[in-house]
């Protein structure tokens, strides 16, 4: 391993050699090893390893839990396909939070789990996104608890919820009342990605169609789901995440059944009349979905739950208690009077 | 692969579970790397060391570039810090790299406080990131991090052993910046004097306590160097801009008439060594340790210092809120107490003065009731005298009135005889009546 950069050296110095610099006034000669901080800085993360909370809400019978088993290929959520004869729906939403660790190609991640069994299930569903705002503020307070302390830990556990899996249920009209408070009162401290779920229920042509009136009523409405406009770092990431935006929210489809069409085993769900392949971008946007949120914007719904959400949260509370600005001898006129 | 935090949380009820197939999050850390590519990196290299022993042409050698600047005198009255900010670039990484000199270290006749302003620059350096990351509305995503992540303390070779002032400056340094001790101008020692030299300074180092920094050996794939390297502490470097042909390509190099020192041949001095640690192999450690280890103690001690702590005398975690809320309180109290201090000292003052000009303002009247009076007294005094001198003027015009008349009625009596008479008479009467 430690002969890697040095090849890389002799690769890159024939490439580099008479590199200019931006500003400063300095011109490079011959190389340095500057990037080689590229190198460093991956294996500092792979050793350390990464965690990921995701949360999932929608009303029960959506396929939340086999959606997010087919997203990790594992286990990760008990399925509840049916309720067991002895248990109840819930009264109030309950907030069940599962981990588990998952290692690919050398990258350890945690990943955790939010379920909200409950959710828009009773008859009267008044403020019944109350308990996951609660819970969300309350991963914002933990860690700024953490943060705040004088003798900090090395590495603050990240509890705070990066992603939220909002289901929408494919009646094929319009969203429902539901859905809108629901994304309006959340869209501000969490990131909300918008899913269509059961998607085979609804023909290309009834999903094109729901989609357009979806995304209208969104609009409409104000909500701003993930990826937010406002928060696109330069013209390269517009661009991206325009084309994202256009197709969102993504129909999907979920199964961790495997079965054989055409020679190959693939993922699907088994009808009279054919087989749903998942991972087919003809059938449904599962390979979609699943290429933006993990294997493009994972980090970044990290980056902008911590940059962006977390710092609301925590200047909103600072500013309830008349601030946390240090006195100091010379800061008399500063500090918040 | 060495136990990771993810293993060791795996055990606190977090399973591991096996993946049936592939996901694709295994792109994260080129995404995480991705991201910090295009935000772009910063480094911060400070340079201890007297005027005269290279620390610049050093640095124009590790990072092959000519920075700005030019020789510093020697007779600086103190030890001032000088920083520059360069932006370098190579193939896609961007490095703010800023370079912090000491200028006129070691140059004066009594240097008891020269580390002083060393401290507090590092100090300063870390108020400002304490500073903002205190701040409400804050953001540190691109907070141009000015924390000095590497300090190269310059040893003058002398063959012998270190300075005192070496030892001073080092012992006040190492618990806030990592040091890594280096010889400087390293030609001028013969390779035996080098070795014996070497060791002098790491155990004087030792027996002073001096902590510096230590290549990190956790990670298999650069342990191995790194050890190594941490036996060859402090490097022996020699720094130049300048070229040589040696056999047939031109190398960086110092020329003597008795030889040819080449800075990259690594059996004259140790500058691979420097730059293999300093920037290929251990740059990102650097920045991590300034910014949990040494930045968090900075920052602990000056939170303590201003009196929050984190659990009270029960034992129950104070809020860091309360307390300042308790400092600000008090504080505030203290504030207005100073105002009202203030305003009674200003309505005494306004009052004397009020009472001045009341005194001046009687004053006045007074002087000019007594100049009236002299006024009018001197105005009664002329009118007698006026009035005396129309009685006298009245009485003349009467002898006057009556001379004339007699005149009249003795021309009419006399004749022409008289008149002679009369004109003396005349005149006479004048003489006479004085």
């Amino acid at each position: 391993m430690a002969n890697t950069p040095r090849s890389r050296v002799n690769l890159l110095s024939k490439a580099i050699s008479g590199t200019h610099s931006s500003t400063g006034g300095s011109t490079l000669l011959g190389y340095i090893g500057i990037d080689t901080i590229i190198e460093q800085m991956r294996k500092k993360t792979m050793k350390t390893g990464f965690d990921f909370n995701i949360m999932v809400v929608g009303h029960s019978g959506l396929g939340k839990s086999t959606l997010v088993n087919t997203l990790f290929k594992s286990q990760v959520s008990r399925r509840s396909a049916g309720w067991a004869r002895d248990e109840k729906i819930p009264k109030t939403v309950e907030i069940k939070s599962v981990s588990h660790v998952i290692e690919e190609g050398g990258v350890k991640m945690k990943l955790t789990l939010v379920d909200t069994p409950g959710f828009g299930d009773q008859i009267n569903n008044d403020n019944c996104w109350e308990p996951i705002s609660k819970f969300i503020n309350e991963q914002y307070e933990k860690f700024l608890k953490e943060e705040v302390n004088i003798t900090r830990k090395k590495r603050i556990p990240d509890t705070r919820v990066h992603c939220c899996l909002y289901f929408i249920s494919p009646t094929g009209h319009s969203l429902r009342q539901l859905d809108i408070e629901f994304m309006k009162r959340l869209s501000h401290s969490v990131n909300i990605i918008p899913i269509i779920a059961k998607a085979d229920t609804m023909t290309t042509e009834e999903r094109q169609e729901f989609k357009q009136r979806v995304r209208k009523e969104l609009e409409m409405s104000g909500i701003e789901f993930y990826p937010q406009k406002e928060f696109d770092d330069d013209m390269e990431d517009k661009s991206d995440n325009d084309k994202i935006r256009e197709a969102m929210p993504f129909a999907v489809v979920g199964s961790d059944k495997e079965y054989q069409v055409n020679g190959k085993r693939v993922l699907g769900r088994k009808t009279a009349w054919g087989v749903v392949e998942v991972e087919n971008p003809n059938h449904c946007e599962f390979a979609q979905l699943r290429d933006f949120l993990i294997r493009s914007h994972l980090q970044d719904l990290k980056e902008v739950t911590h940059n962006i959400h977390y710092e609301t949260y925590r200047a909103k509370r600072l500013n309830e208690n008349g601030g946390l600005h240090p006195i100091s001898s010379s800061d008399t006129q500063e500090s918040n009077l | 692969m060495a136990s990771t935090e993810i293993a060791r949380q795996a055990g606190e009820g977090a399973r591991a579970v096996p993946l049936a197939g592939h996901v694709g999050f295994d792109s994260m850390p080129d995404q995480l790397v991705n991201k910090s590519v295009n935000h772009g990196f910063c480094f911060n290299i400070l340079c201890v060391g007297e005027t005269g022993l290279g620390k610049s042409t050093l640095m124009d050698t590790l990072f092959n570039t000519k920075f700005e600047g030019e020789p510093t005198q020697h007779n600086q009255p103190g030890v001032t810090l000088k920083s520059n900010t360069y932006e370098l670039q190579e193939s896609n990484v961007r490095l703010k790299l800023t370079v912090v000199n000491t200028v006129g270290f070691g140059d004066q006749i009594n240097k008891e406080d020269s580390y002083k302003s060393i401290v507090e620059f590092i100090d300063a350096q870390f108020e400002a990131y304490l500073q903002e990351e205190l701040k409400i509305k804050r953001t540190l995503h691109s907070y141009h991090d000015t924390r000095i992540h590497a300090c190269l303390y310059f040893i003058a070779p002398t063959g012998h052993s270190l300075k005192s002032l070496d030892l001073v400056t080092m012992k006040k340094l190492d618990s806030k910046v990592n040091i890594i001790p280096i010889i400087a101008k390293s030609d001028a020692i013969s390779k035996s004097e080098l070795a014996k030299f070497k060791i002098k300074i790491t155990s004087e180092l030792v027996s002073n306590g001096v902590q510096i920094y230590q290549f990190p050996t956790d990670d298999e794939s650069v342990a191995e160097i790194n050890s190594t390297m941490n036996s060859h502490l402090p490097f022996a470097v020699v720094g130049s801009t300048e070229e040589v042909k040696i056999g047939n390509k031109m190398v960086k190099a110092r020329q003597y008439p008795w030889g040819t020192v080449q800075v990259e041949n690594e059996n004259h001095c140790d500058f691979v060594k420097l730059r293999e640690m300093l920037i290929r192999v251990n740059m990102e450690d650097l920045r991590e340790q300034t910014h949990t280890r040494h930045y968090e103690l900075y920052r602990r001690c000056k939170l303590e210092e201003m009196g929050f702590k984190d659990t009270d005398p029960d034992s129950k975690p104070f809020s860091l809120q309360e307390t300042y809320e308790a400092k600000r309180n008090e504080f505030m109290g203290e504030l207005q107490k100073k105002e009202e201090e203030m305003r009674q000292m200003f309505v005494q003052r306004v009052k004397e003065k009020e009472a001045e000009l009341k005194e001046a303002e009687k004053e006045l009247h007074e002087k000019f009731d007594r100049l009236k009076k002299l006024h009018q007294d001197e105005k009664k005094k002329l009118e007698e005298k006026k009035k005396t001198l129309d009685d006298e003027l009245n009485m003349f015009k009467q002898k006057k009135t009556a001379a004339e008349l007699l005149q009249n009625q003795a021309q009419q009596a006399g004749g022409s005889t008289t008149l002679k008479r009369d004109k003396e008479r005349k005149n006479n009467p004048w003489l006479c009546t004085e």
